[in-house]
């Protein structure tokens, strides 16, 4: 039987990913941050699971406005990097797993779940930067990806309800597969940033903890937060934690905090970071 | 359930990018979408005028991207990440191009996000800031 082994949470900053690419973490503005991940790589090297679920969104790469899926799964082989403007980044591509990917997509849609079923698809910052985080700069990445893209651009998002629901599905599916697979479900993006506007810069690190908090024990009510207060209290880019509540939900009631990490900033961002283990028998 | 768009007016300094905008915006960030290939991105760079006349954009639309007027882009129905492939054509980074939206030069915005970013008190309502 497959089965979720941890979730990992972590903001996805693009200028992170620059950072790493141009081999400037050991600068003074960057070091702090990416100290911050030495446990992580650390503990990732102990836990490599076979296959990551990584919830991310695309920031217009692969996905223009002709269509605008609400939740997505890439079932293909492998997926290229996207050019996003500055020419793709130096990463391996990434490996997919289909033979799970197609399990899970047809077991959500029979769960009422209407994915879209992605058979190409080009993978941006927001999944390769965390798996730069969790994994540094190998040759090939460790594990298989099953990439599962999220509206979080476009009013209206899916609720935190239907984004907790789903993570609940994923654990039932992946549980259902004839397999003997460690599968790690990932929730991207946040915490606390907005890009746009006259108040571009905003950042709210006291809302950002107690999200952490809600998420490892209260999730049940987090699901219910409103996406006006997302974008009021963590600004109108922070609404992307939405995707942690996917994660959360993939984990079974209760989980063990393995590891928390806050730091700010990076570029225009709050960045947060958890590892999460189911508890067993919850 | 029926939407409510209006629910985000009242936050100051920020345009929520709902379906609505997305349906103006249309045009303008597909021509940001096409500025993903590095070879669009010099035909754009190279004459801006006539790249931009190649869309359905509204005469609104291409003057503020020449003028590099974000938040009228913003107003107009565009979304930041596509209008990042504006800036990303230019080396341009997030930074350098927000802060352009900001009262602020691209020094002082970035003092700010090291000194914690911006504080949210007082930018939580148009109305408290008496701006509605």
């Amino acid at each position: 039987m497959a089965r979720i082994s941890a979730g990992i949470a972590t903001s996805h900053v693009p200028a992170v990913g620059a950072a790493i690419d141009m081999g400037r973490t050991d600068e003074d503005y960057w070091k702090p941050m990416f100290d911050g991940y030495e446990f992580s790589k650390q503990w990732m090297r102990e836990n490599t699971p076979d296959v990551a679920i990584i919830v991310y969104n695309d920031h217009a790469s692969y996905f223009g406005m002709e269509i605008m899926p609400t939740f997505a799964m890439g079932i293909a082989d492998s997926f290229a990097i996207c050019d996003e403007g500055y020419g793709p980044r130096p990463v391996p591509v990434v490996e997919g797993a289909p033979e799970l990917a197609t399990h899970l997509a047809a077991s959500l849609i029979l769960d009422d779940f209407d994915m879209t079923v992605l058979n190409v698809l080009e993978v941006d910052h927001g999944l390769t930067v965390p798996m730069s985080l969790m994994f540094g700069t190998p040759d090939k990445w460790p594990t298989k990806v099953i990439p599962l893209p999220v509206n979080v651009v476009m009013y209206p998002q899916p609720s935190g309800e239907r984004c907790l629901s789903i993570g609940k599905a994923i654990r039932r599916a992946v549980e259902q597969f004839d397999g003997d697979l460690d599968v790690q479900v990932w929730g991207t993006g946040g915490m606390s940033h907005q890009i746009q506007g006259a108040r571009a810069g905003l950042i709210n690190l006291p809302w950002d903890k107690q999200f952490m908090d809600d998420l490892i024990n209260e999730p049940e009510v987090l699901q219910y937060k409103p996406h006006l207060e997302y974008m009021v209290e963590a600004g109108s880019e922070g609404v992307e934690l939405i995707m942690w509540l996917i994660m959360r939900g993939a984990l079974g009631e209760h989980v063990d905090e393995v590891y928390r990490f806050n730091h700010v900033p990076a570029s225009n961002t709050s960045v947060g970071h958890l590892i999460l283990t189911p508890k067993e028998h919850s | 359930m029926k939407p409510d768009f209006h629910q985000f007016d009242d936050i100051p300094g920020t345009t929520i990018f709902t379906i609505e905008k997305a349906r103006a915006g249309f045009h303008l960030n597909q021509f940001c979408m096409s500025l993903r290939s590095a070879e669009n991105r010099e035909r754009f760079l190279a004459d801006q005028r006539t790249y931009l006349d190649e869309w359905e954009m509204t005469e609104e639309q291409k003057q503020a991207v020449i003028d590099r007027d974000f938040q009228k882009m913003l107003d107009t129905g565009g979304n930041v990440y596509f209008l990042s492939k504006i800036f990303a054509s230019e080396g341009l980074s997030y930074v350098q191009a927000v802060s352009t939206m900001t009262d602020m030069t691209t020094e002082q915005y970035q003092a700010m996000m090291l000194a914690g970013g911006r504080n949210l008190e007082g930018w939580r309502s148009k109305k408290e800031r008496g701006e509605a």
